[in-house]
């Protein structure tokens, strides 16, 4: 038995969700390898290559791999597809994006999203929002996951894999890159933070954000979050959303600022450590999940709270 | 161009599903049943392609129960042209609903296909890219702008970090995300003509497709309960409470 994980990065550094994958690997056991698909990516391969738990890096460098398109990494995937019995993505939009595409190739269905390992073909995964937990044993030819990084730690450093070169990869040449804007930001990265501050309706404008959300988030060297009102209002940028359709957290203080708590934003970060509701509104479905409810209106709670702290 | 677009029958989202006592699954006797939020953006982003001229037609296919046609209808009352319904009584697994998406899109020589980024009850995000697998044409998954220009298209993707513009050659499948259009509501006089349109059924076997995967439900449970909070009356005692007990600041 042998694991195939497929690395995110940017070509430049390796993706803390990487490491989150590794370990959900090294629980179903057997051998390691990372796979970095990237143009110019070698500084990438060293990093994978220290992770511990990782027996080999496979390095494919190419052109057509720079900004990971499904159409050209699929295919590098599924024809190193053989040598491996389980082959695991972590569930970022990358790896959402292309997986899919090679399991239909290798004519397999797979399981998305999983939270726990049980045994090398069982799995847990949400399903529903987060509502119900399934368990899923998968029985096909190749097993083919993405993980879910919040619920694996991350693996540690100190390794020292070979790195080994793959000639492979072509341009399909049925699609192309045109551009890319990515929301800049000095702060943690939302995914693997430490601790969010999240900022819903209530806030009534994106000035309001810059003004009460942010000085909390930098006092606690926090991630910014956002519910999904707070982006469609444009108050932020929609990577900022955390939910069933944004992104999935689960850090140690989740605090919750003028959201209401419905499922789909529950659904992204109800496996927080310790959840801090601040609403005006005690009725609201946040109380039902917050480890502390302070009943305040937030203009005046958070300004006491980033001076206080 | 012909647009097709991939419903799919799901709990309602505002409903809060409840595991079974036995643990074989949630509870859905009863529950309202709605058209996919996804795919709703999916039906409305195909009406407003063919309200600019891009497409001549759009058909909308579901694969599931009898009762989908419930759904088809709602695609027809937006808009739609025809419907198909590809009945079966088996659970639908991505990669075989996949398959008879491929069969209908080839048969009707669809340039556009259109699907939801992920159903709210499996939450598995697959199929689009299965589809396009299948195919061997280009994805845009997870879009929040499609522009479509002579024979290719230009697909604005939301990714981890910000926004990803792509450009495919056509046929392409989309899957849509959240951001992508708000969808109109039926009007009622659309209601009562979308019973009249075409809607044809089929079975899977008809494309070839053997249902079934081998991927089995062990159990489904309920979450962990979270233990109940507490209120806090000030913000002092809050930054007491983070400190001294849940020591997390």
């Amino acid at each position: 038995m042998s694991v195939l994980v497929y690395a995110e990065h940017d070509n430049q550094e390796l993706k803390s969700a990487t490491l989150a994958a590794v370990t959900a690997a090294s629980q179903i056991g057997g051998d390691v390898h990372l796979l970095v698909a990237g143009s110019g990516a070698q500084a990438v391969a060293e990093q994978a290559a220290q992770v511990a738990g990782v027996s080999k890096v496979l390095l494919a460098d190419n052109a057509a791999f720079a900004n990971q398109l499904a159409e050209n990494v699929a295919p590098l995937v599924v024809e190193l597809a053989g040598g491996y019995s389980h082959i695991i993505a972590p569930a970022t939009t990358t790896g959402k994006n292309f997986l899919p595409r090679v399991a239909a190739v290798l004519d397999v269905n797979m399981v998305s999203d999983i939270t726990k390992v049980i045994d090398e073909r069982t799995f847990e995964r949400p399903i529903y929002a987060g509502n119900a937990t399934a368990t899923v044993k998968n029985d096909e030819e190749k097993v083919i996951l993405t993980v879910r990084a919040t619920a694996f730690d991350a693996a540690a450093t100190g390794g020292s894999a070979s790195i080994e070169s793959v000639a492979a990869g072509a341009d399909a040449g049925k699609s192309r890159f045109v551009s890319e804007e990515l929301a800049k930001s000095d702060r943690p990265e939302l995914t693997s933070a430490n601790i969010v501050v999240s900022g819903g309706r209530a806030l009534a404008s994106g000035e309001n954000f810059t003004k009460y959300i942010e000085p909390l988030a930098d006092k606690l060297g926090a991630a910014v979050g956002a519910s999904r009102a707070a982006v469609d209002a444009g108050f932020v940028p929609n990577d900022m959303q955390v939910g069933q359709t944004g992104k999935i957290v689960a850090p140690n203080l989740y605090i919750a600022v003028g959201i209401s708590g419905a499922i789909q934003h529950l659904a992204g970060m109800k496996d927080s450590k310790t959840i801090v509701a601040i609403n005006n509104d005690p009725e609201a479905p946040i109380a039902g999940v917050a480890d502390y409810f302070l009943e305040a209106d937030l203009f005046s709670a958070v300004p006491e709270l980033t001076e206080k702290l | 161009m012909k647009v097709l677009v991939a419903v799919k029958r799901v709990v309602d989202h505002n409903v809060k599903v409840r595991v079974k006592a036995d643990e074989s699954g949630v509870e859905l006797a009863n529950a309202k049943m709605s058209v996919n939020p996804f795919c709703e953006i999916a039906i409305e982003e195909a009406v407003r392609l063919k309200e600019k001229g891009v497409a001549s037609e759009i058909i909308a296919v579901s694969v599931g129960q009898t009762q989908a046609q419930e759904q088809i209808r709602s695609a027809l009352a937006l808009g739609a042209d025809r419907g198909i319904l590809v009945e079966t009584d088996e659970k639908a697994y991505p990669l075989q609903v996949a398959k008879i998406l491929k069969g209908v899109a080839e048969a009707e020589g669809a340039q556009i296909i259109l699907l939801g980024k992920q159903a709210i009850d499996d939450d598995n995000n697959q199929t689009g890219q299965m589809l396009a697998a299948l195919m061997g044409a280009p994805q845009g998954t997870f879009a929040s702008e499609v522009v479509v220009d002579g024979d290719s298209v230009n697909v604005t993707r939301e990714i981890d970090g910000g926004l990803q513009t792509v450009a495919l050659s056509l046929p392409a499948v989309i899957t849509t995300d959240l951001r992508l259009n708000e969808p109109r509501f039926p009007k009622l006089p659309n209601i009562m003509a979308a019973k009249k349109k075409p809607l044809d059924v089929k079975t899977p076997a008809d494309f070839g497709v053997q249902m079934g995967a081998k991927i089995s439900t062990v159990k489904v449970a309920a979450p962990a309960e979270r233990s109940a909070g507490v209120k806090v009356a000030s913000v002092d005692e809050l930054i007491d409470k983070l400190k001294n007990e849940a020591k997390v600041i």
